[in-house]
């Protein structure tokens, strides 16, 4: 079936199968920073936004997308790498893999959370799983970013 | 993964009802999450996104929930932050991650009666109604303890009332399945304890709660009464936990619970 969904603020028409999930259209589409880490809907690497709201891509059927504005890190270029360089400069960066999905949490906490707390921080990125390193670096690089530190 | 054979995104609930019952393998979509997770061949899935069940709404009585409201609506909903000491967030907010919570949907939940459920938990020590398309409208209670032909979950009603709660759980780490959950109320004098994830469904501890009311509340009776409440109810053995953790540890949560509900304004 064919929708017509806006990605980072471009109009697409995708066709997808009813089956299809929006995290594999949207690579089948050329948009290669959607990922996914996991077959259990609990890693948060494939987060994108709908709507405006971080949602995992992996579990929502396309068709659901029909209508609806999706952003993902390609849209949020400035953003993203305003705080891609406070992650370096905390020595906390990320793989290649899973900084995508985490960036977009990030930048959603911005933009929902005023004056979060540590705790609120943690909370808010619980959905958002790191097979390698840790999360110390990067809650630091978090704070600074939300200017809580 | 499941295979979805055909899809249909009726306009009206009634012809979503019609396509639901057509066939054995038709079936309604949530958020997919847990649908996901298995390997069904569905025959007609029917989407509910054009129904506009995707709602919180303040009513004289009730607040009323449309059956396709996220998670995360909920939690983050102003009205359910207000009533009932916040509970319904608190018990939801532990479940995978936000992303995961502007998902999966309400009605899902409740229609499946998942035992490892928190927000059943939650639910059920509020004075809650559901609502069937077919099947009609009737406590969250009734419609837990028995069973009905398939149909479609619609709204839940959540009177509104005086009514203090608290919500505890125990998780090997954050965002896990809770190993036991709890949560007990109070209108009035009117006590109910609640335990969840025994591995099994949720469910009123009866004796315990009718037992509460009569007793002034100091420490040592607290203790008696979660140990009534969890020698009362039975308790299962899962990759989780073994039966007797479960009772062991949900006397703590009982305990805790009872004594913030008695700390609540
Ligand atoms: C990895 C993982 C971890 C989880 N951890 C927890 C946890 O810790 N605590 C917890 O409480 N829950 C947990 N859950 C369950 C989760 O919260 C949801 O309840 C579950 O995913 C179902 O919601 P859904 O919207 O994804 O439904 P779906 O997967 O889409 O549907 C589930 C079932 O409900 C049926 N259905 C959907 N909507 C309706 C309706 N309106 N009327 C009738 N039938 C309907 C579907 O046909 C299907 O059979 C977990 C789920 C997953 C996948
Ligand atoms: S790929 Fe892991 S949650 Fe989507
Ligand atoms: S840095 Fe990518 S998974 Fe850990």
């Amino acid at each position: 079936m064919q929708i017509e969904v806006i990605v980072n603020l471009k109009k697409i028409k995708m066709e997808v199968d009813a089956n299809e999930f929006l995290a594999d259209t949207l690579r089948k589409y050329g948009i290669l920073s959607v990922r996914k880490g996991c077959d259990t809907t609990c890693c948060g690497l494939c987060t994108v936004w709908i709507d405006d709201k971080p949602t995992l891509s992996c579990t929502t059927l396309s068709f659901r997308a029909n209508g609806r504005k999706i952003t993902t890190i390609e849209g949020v270029h400035k953003e993203a790498n305003e705080f891609a360089q406070i992650l370096v400069a905390e020595g906390a960066e990320q793989c290649g893999f899973c900084s995508p999905g985490f960036i977009m949490t990030v930048l959603a906490m911005k933009n929902e959370l005023t004056n979060p707390t540590e705790e609120t921080i943690v909370h808010y990125l619980t959905g958002n799983l790191c097979r390698c390193t840790g999360y110390m670096g990067q809650l630091r690089a978090i704070k600074t970013y939300l200017g809580v530190l | 993964m499941f295979t979805l054979l055909n899809l249909v995104q009726p306009d009206t609930i009634e012809a979503a009802y019609k396509a639901l019952v057509e066939k054995r393998n038709n079936i309604v979509l949530g958020g997919c999450a847990f649908l996901r997770m298995g390997s069904q061949r569905i025959g007609t899935a029917v989407d509910l996104s054009r129904l506009n069940l995707n709602y919180i709404v303040e009513q004289n009585e009730y607040v009323e929930v449309g059956a396709t409201t996220t998670f995360r609506d909920i939690e983050t909903n102003p009205l359910l932050n207000r009533y009932f000491n916040g509970v319904l967030p608190e018990a939801l907010s532990q479940i995978i991650g936000i992303q995961f919570r502007n998902t999966v949907m309400i009605g899902a939940t409740v229609y499946s009666k998942y035992g490892f459920s928190d927000l059943l938990t939650a639910l059920l020590a509020l004075d809650t109604e559901i609502e069937l398309y077919k099947g009609g409208r009737m406590s969250l209670k009734s419609f837990l303890e028995n069973s009905f032909e398939k149909d479609i979950l619609t709204r839940i009603f959540i009177k509104k009332n005086e009514r203090k709660a608290n919500y505890q759980h125990l998780r090997n780490s954050c965002s896990d399945y809770p190993i036991l959950n709890v949560a007990v109320s109070k209108l009035n004098d009117q006590w109910k304890i609640v335990v969840g994830a025994r591995p099994q469904r949720a469910i009123i501890v009866q004796k315990a709660s009718e037992e509460v009311a009569n007793l002034e509340l100091n420490s040592k009776n607290i203790d008696r009464v979660a140990t009534m409440a969890s020698n009362e109810i039975t308790f299962g053995t899962n990759m989780r936990g073994t039966a007797d953790y479960r009772k062991s540890i949900c006397k703590v949560l009982v305990k805790r619970a009872i004594m913030e509900v008695l700390q609540c304004k």
